[in-house]
């Protein structure tokens, strides 16, 4: 795509590309594919650890069947000097473990590409045979570790030092394992002779506390700064690894972490932890969330402090469990019977989600409400070269009572309808929280001035929320403030649109909406207003996101760029979708 | 009568419902524990589902969680984990525990939360006016089902058993002292405690006389950790019903295992320790 002239060794591509690229930057695509249970994910992540360690921006992304051994598993990296927001299609060398891997990739790779595989000896100039076998036996590895010896061959041909890949491989193993690791990828580097490739060279002074993490782990680290003490959960892609990063986490942070029966166990005990006075999360991808809906409602209610974060996958039902949509923005805005002050917030890459799990808890704390972090399969797995800052972390306790006694209300009218809390255990004090309709003092109520006492109370929050929350701002714009054209877009759908942002024939702004609920009404219809031409770029049917811009600010989106058949926005195609709405007669 | 446990809230149970016998008996049983110094009040946390045993927690002053339809069980194990110096007791009933939420009352049991569960049975769905439960009997005529339920009812202290909770017993609502009895056992016992009291629904479900001649008090004076023979005793005999203790036995908790009881306050390691289980013959 657009790589400088050292990295291309054919000049027509290069020639197509100079004439599509303003601001090209050197990036090189690494492909890696074999069987579940190869360890390519792994691979994958220590490919992008060692990167981001020697100071290059990578992104990449990891596509894996719903099966446990056998299929196809591919993971793809792309690395550069400057930001990468979505990895790219094209691949300039494929580390094949399987045959099928050459099958499936042999297409994306570009002229000129290689190809690292199990072979005795090459049969084509892109072909770089290694001997796997001979060299599983000569370190005593077992066959999981193949791909080491991959990596090791792979730093030769890039010129990368061999020692980061150790560093990365000893972080990323254990002990036992990490000899025989570090020793195969010590002979794959030394198998390598001849054939040298152009590697993009790392930013001259790499700046700031990178990392390489996926979205999942980075709100995990973000509700963890926020004072996360109890995790609950049921597996469900693609938030499992959420929790089992916390589930390690255990020891470290002083953290409860439970898998419960069910779903409706997860949401009904977390409620019962937040009654209990500590600071809880649960996450699940939205099918699991459709399970918890009359207990989300119950949090609205009893005003019951909860973060859930939801992970979209390809729906409905059980849908493309592996893969990614984004069709249920609407779904969690309208969460739960009845009408209740809730927040939803949509981060669109790691750093972004990271923020959102320390606001997440606090928020929920301080105003006494569920809240939504609502995810997608490509962000919480896919990963990103990031900034977590730790002077983002903040630990708000909202707003507890100070001297509760027999007169204690939790649900006390006050100045700003937010009661302060106090928990069982308080001597004199009955904490006593209701899923019925109730009292200052949580005691059951029907009659009409009682239940539009408390209405209004909750409503008083919302309106609450949602001066505080707009005015922290609910939106991102940047690219070119003055444009008449915006592209606007939400959650992971981000990361290639940025990336095909740089692919565009003229510049335009970015409008990327993280609040939810409360939408930034203000702000969405100041960032729009005056421009001619909205492409809403999204992964489903039907627009959710433009739908609810027009719903809130009556603007109305121009084009569709929508994408709903479970695979990810592929930043090239995408530019060249939007180029072709930017060219078009008016 | 001492405690401050009364509330302003007006009792909407029936004239007459047994549902008055539970409440005097478990203020009976917390009168003694406060007395006996094993409880404090403020360290109480009561729950409740929904149905006619729901309104218990508007009747008492104490902390308290009104849950949804069936979903009392994991709330109750959320506060217990959240704080295992509460001790958390909660109310529910057979619609509740055993046709809406049964998954958590198994796994409550797998598990042994350490929490208190007693089970208003009244074989009916009252407060949607008398359809059937799970524990309604077979054939029994409501409006939902004019020809007479087609299924037959759950034997939960059996299930219960069957599920691993370590204190299993049944009662019957308007024996307030045997009632009480065991729900102070409930209560000290360390583990998931079950407890099913059986009452008349004397507006959808009167079964004041029928159940007068079935039921029968154990002989408690036998051992009760040997499971085979606690199923045998919970299943009954001849088609009658037994009162009693069940099964009593002490493993560590779900809160031990998830390493939380170090957090226990002076409260709970002053009730009295368990008897430890004899050898299973």
């Amino acid at each position: 795509m657009r790589y400088l002239p050292s990295l291309l060794f054919t000049h027509r591509l290069y020639d197509t590309i100079c004439e599509m690229q303003k601001d090209e930057h050197e990036l090189c695509t690494v492909g890696i594919g074999g069987i579940a249970g190869d360890g390519i994910i792994e691979t994958g992540h220590t490919l992008g650890s060692m990167l981001t360690a020697l100071g290059y921006q990578v992104s990449a992304s990891f596509t894996y069947p719903s099966l446990i051994r056998g299929g196809h598993n591919f993971a793809r990296i792309s690395f550069a000097a400057e930001k990468v927001w979505s990895d790219h299609e094209e691949l300039d060398i494929l580390i094949a473990l399987n045959q099928e891997t050459i099958t499936l990739h042999r297409r994306e790779l570009r002229p000129g590409g290689l190809i690292i595989v199990e072979q005795d000896e090459a049969t084509d100039e892109q072909v770089i045979a290694i001997a796997y076998t001979e060299a599983l036996a000569q370190a005593q590895a077992p066959r999981i570790a193949r791909s080491s010896l991959t990596l090791g061959a792979l730093c030769r041909l890039l010129n990368l030092p061999l020692e980061a890949l150790y560093t990365a491989l000893q972080k990323s193993l254990k002990k036992t394992e990490s000899a025989a690791n570090t020793g195969l990828a010590r002979i794959g580097y030394t198998q390598i002779q001849s054939k040298k490739f152009h590697c993009p060279a790392p930013p001259l002074s790499p700046h700031g506390a990178k990392e390489f993490v996926n979205g999942n782990t980075a709100f995990a680290r973000g509700l963890i700064a926020a004072g996360l003490e109890y995790y609950l959960s049921y597996p469900m892609t693609p938030t499992t690894s959420l929790l089992h990063y916390l589930a390690r986490q255990k020891e470290e942070h002083k953290l409860t972490v439970i898998q419960p029966e069910s779903e409706l166990a997860v949401i009904n005990m977390a409620l019962g932890v937040a009654y209990a006075g500590k600071r809880v999360a649960i996450g699940s991808a939205s099918g699991g969330f459709a399970l918890m809906q009359e207990a989300f409602s119950l949090a609205g209610m009893a005003e019951l402090p909860l973060v859930v974060a939801v992970s979209q996958r390809q729906a409905p039902a059980t849908g493309v469990p592996t893969y990614s949509s984004q069709t249920d923005l609407r779904f969690c805005i309208h969460a739960g019977h009845g009408e209740f002050p809730r927040i939803v917030v949509a981060p669109g890459d790691p750093a972004e989600a990271y923020l959102a799990g320390i606001n997440a808890l606090n928020d929920a704390w301080k105003y006494q409400v569920p809240v939504i972090v609502l995810l997608d399969k490509i962000l919480s797995e896919h990963a990103m070269t990031s900034e977590l800052l730790p002077a983002q972390a903040a630990h708000e306790l909202g707003s507890v009572a100070e001297h509760p006694d027999s007169h204690y209300g939790r649900y006390a009218m006050t100045h700003n309808s937010i009661s302060p809390m106090a928990f069982p255990g308080t001597l004199d004090t009955a904490v006593k929280v209701n899923s019925y309709e109730h009292d200052e003092k949580g005691f059951t109520v029907e009659d009409l001035p009682s239940v539009s006492a408390m209405l209004g109370k909750r409503q008083r929050k919302g309106a609450l929320m949602r001066k505080d929350l707009t005015s922290r701002g609910g939106i991102k714009v940047s690219g070119d403030l003055k444009s008449n054209t915006a592209l606007l877009f939400w959650g992971s759908t981000k990361g290639p649109v940025q990336e095909a942002g740089r692919d565009l024939l003229r510049p335009v702004k970015f409008v990327q909406v993280l609040g939810m609920e409360p939408f930034d009404t203000e702000g969405v219809s100041k960032a729009l207003d005056g421009v001619k031409t909205i492409i809403n770029i999204e992964a489903n049917e039907n627009g959710q996101l433009a739908g609810l811009v027009r719903e809130r600010t009556g603007i109305r989106a121009s084009d569709m760029i929508l994408k709903s058949d479970s695979r990810p926005f592929e930043a090239g195609a995408l530019a060249s979708q939007i180029n072709s709405v930017l060219t078009k007669p008016l | 009568m001492s405690l401050p446990l009364s509330t302003d809230t007006p009792n909407t149970w029936c004239p007459g419902c047994s549902n008055f016998c539970i409440l005097a008996a478990f203020r009976q049983v917390l009168e003694k524990l406060v007395a006996e110094e094993s409880l404090a009040l403020h360290n109480v946390v009561i729950a409740s589902g929904i149905g006619c045993h729901g309104k218990i927690t508007d009747y008492l002053a104490l902390n308290s969680f009104t849950a949804l339809h069936g979903r009392l069980v994991p709330v109750m194990s959320g506060i217990k984990c959240a704080n295992p110096a509460l001790t958390v007791i909660g109310f529910s009933g057979d619609g509740d525990a055993y046709s809406e939420g049964l998954e958590h009352l198994l796994h409550a049991a797998r598990r042994n939360s350490d929490i208190t569960l007693f089970v208003h049975n009244n074989e009916v769905f009252a407060l949607t006016a008398g359809q059937a439960t799970a524990a309604s009997p077979k054939g029994f005529k409501n409006k939902a089902s004019p020809g007479g339920s087609p299924e037959a009812p759950i034997n939960a202290p059996c299930t219960m058993l069957g599920a691993g909770a370590s204190f299993v017993a049944r009662s019957y609502a308007s024996d307030i002292a045997l009632t009480a009895t065991i729900m102070a056992r409930a209560i000290r016992h360390r583990g998931f405690s079950f407890v099913e009291i059986l009452q008349p629904c004397i507006t959808f479900s009167d079964t004041r006389r029928e159940r007068a001649e079935k039921i029968y008090r154990l002989d408690q004076s036998a051992l009760c950790d040997v499971l085979s023979s606690a199923i045998e005793r919970a299943e009954g005999a001849d088609g009658r019903v037994p009162l009693g203790i069940f099964y009593d036995i002490e493993k560590p908790t779900f809160e031990d295992d998830l390493g939380l009881v170090t957090q226990a306050s002076p409260q709970l390691k002053s009730r009295p320790r368990p008897r430890r289980a004899e050898a299973r013959r």
